[in-house]
């Protein structure tokens, strides 16, 4: 294709995003947005995956029945998710082998979030509450996105994410009117997961290299700031009705701008984190990595197993 | 690394009688029971469905988006496929 001809597509490309119609896997696309869709829903589908760990750290120590299944609903849920969005990025001509392979090796990204340990039963109603707070807040507006099947996902994805955050809540909740050390336990949760939890919307947006281009494509419907914005609006009333404080200082409703001011968020952290150097890092690929080795027989017993029934069959047919 | 992959299937559920069967996503497993049993576990967690097709990606054969004026653009202007393109007089009923 001459390049005159590639402009011309390019244009007409562009020309049904803005009038909101939908891309699918076999129309044509220009290779960065096949490379950018690629990036983001895989490491979408692998925030998902490696999102199990922390919290499939207290499946065996929930503290009754009913937190236990929930929590283990949520976990299965994540599966899923993760699945659906592998799925819908292998559309895009990329195999499920590779994008471990990225995941597992480190050249792809997942959330950084989960880089940081659960070290009581309050991280599960923190993780809840805060975290897939952040990620609905990040979500919603992908359910609107030009590429159809990760839009389908998305859409399935927010419709079964408000549970998530409701048992999280309900976790901080109970514990904020339980005894004092139960409250304690809380308080020092959201300690922990409120600073990692806004980073979570990404970095502001003077710095943030995609956005631009995210806006065009409707990957992005409203900048890392606002969304950051949105999240501590809507979240600090939250902590108030269950009488827990937001750790910080400066946190001051502005009247003017009808929304909170908040202080400096520790970016030097969010990435070292994102390098690779947070609490949890090593652990968590090294947790992926191995089931994902141990269960290499597994795989291949099935394959064999499933080539003997076939021969099997064909061979009653003769 | 795994001697061999497991094959790609799409899967179709039903979400109650009386309704058709509707592409929703796809997944990999080694043969068709264990499709079928993974689309139950990855597709249908909350009551989606009350039936699943599970069907090879490879045996699907799709259009090509490239073709779409050849293949859709006749249908346009045969607007005398609609009832719209017959006039009546206002007296006639039900019809």
């Amino acid at each position: 294709m001459s390049e005159e001809q590639i402009k011309s597509l390019e244009k007409h490309f562009e020309e049904r995003i803005a009038r909101d119609e939908k891309i699918e896997p076999k129309d044509w696309m220009p290779e960065k947005y096949r490379k950018t869709h690629i990036r983001q829903m895989s490491q979408h589908a692998h925030s998902e995956i490696v999102g199990m760990l922390p919290e499939g750290n207290w499946i065996t120590r929930a503290p009754s029945l009913r937190r236990k299944v929930a929590l283990l609903a949520k976990v299965q849920d994540e599966a899923g998710h993760g699945l659906y969005l592998y799925s819908a990025t292998e559309t895009l001509g990329i195999s499920r082998d590779e994008m471990y392979e990225q995941l597992h090796t480190g050249k792809a990204k997942y959330s950084s979030i989960f880089n940081y340990p659960t070290i009581t039963w309050a991280d599960m109603g923190a993780i809840g509450w805060l975290v897939d707070g952040a990620a609905i807040i990040n979500q919603v507006p992908l359910c609107n996105t030009s590429y159809g099947p990760y839009a389908r996902a998305m859409i399935r994805v927010c419709k079964e994410e408000s549970f998530h955050q409701r048992q999280g809540f309900e976790i901080m909740m109970k514990l904020a009117n339980g005894t004092p050390e139960q409250k304690d336990m809380a308080q020092d949760a959201l300690n922990r997961w409120w600073w990692p939890s806004l980073m979570m919307l990404g970095p502001t947006d003077d710095v943030s290299v995609h956005t631009e281009q995210s806006m065009k494509w409707k990957l992005k419907r409203k900048s890392n700031d606002d969304l950051r914005q949105q999240f501590i609006d809507q979240t600090v009333p939250q902590a108030d009705l269950i009488g827990l404080t937001i750790p910080d200082p400066d946190l001051k409703w502005n009247e003017e701008r009808g929304s909170y001011d908040f202080g400096e968020i520790d970016w030097d952290e969010f990435w070292q984190v994102v390098k690779g150097h947070g609490p949890m890092n090593k652990q968590r690929m090294k947790a992926r990595v191995g089931a994902w080795e141990r269960g290499e027989w597994v795989r291949d017993a099935a394959m064999a197993h499933a080539e003997k029934k076939q021969a099997r069959k064909e061979k009653q047919v003769v | 690394m795994s001697t061999k992959n497991w094959p790609l299937w799409e899967i179709f559920v039903r979400s109650k009688n009386g309704l058709e069967h509707r592409h929703c996503g796809s997944l990999h497993a080694a043969d068709s029971d264990m499709a079928l049993e993974n689309a139950r576990d990855v597709y249908t967690r909350r009551n989606e469905g009350v039936s699943i097709w599970v069907v090879e990606s490879k045996h699907i054969t799709a259009s090509n988006p490239e073709n779409n004026g050849e293949l859709f653009e006749p249908a346009q202007d045969k607007v005398y496929r609609h009832p719209t393109f017959y006039d009546l007089p206002d007296e006639v009923k039900h019809m």
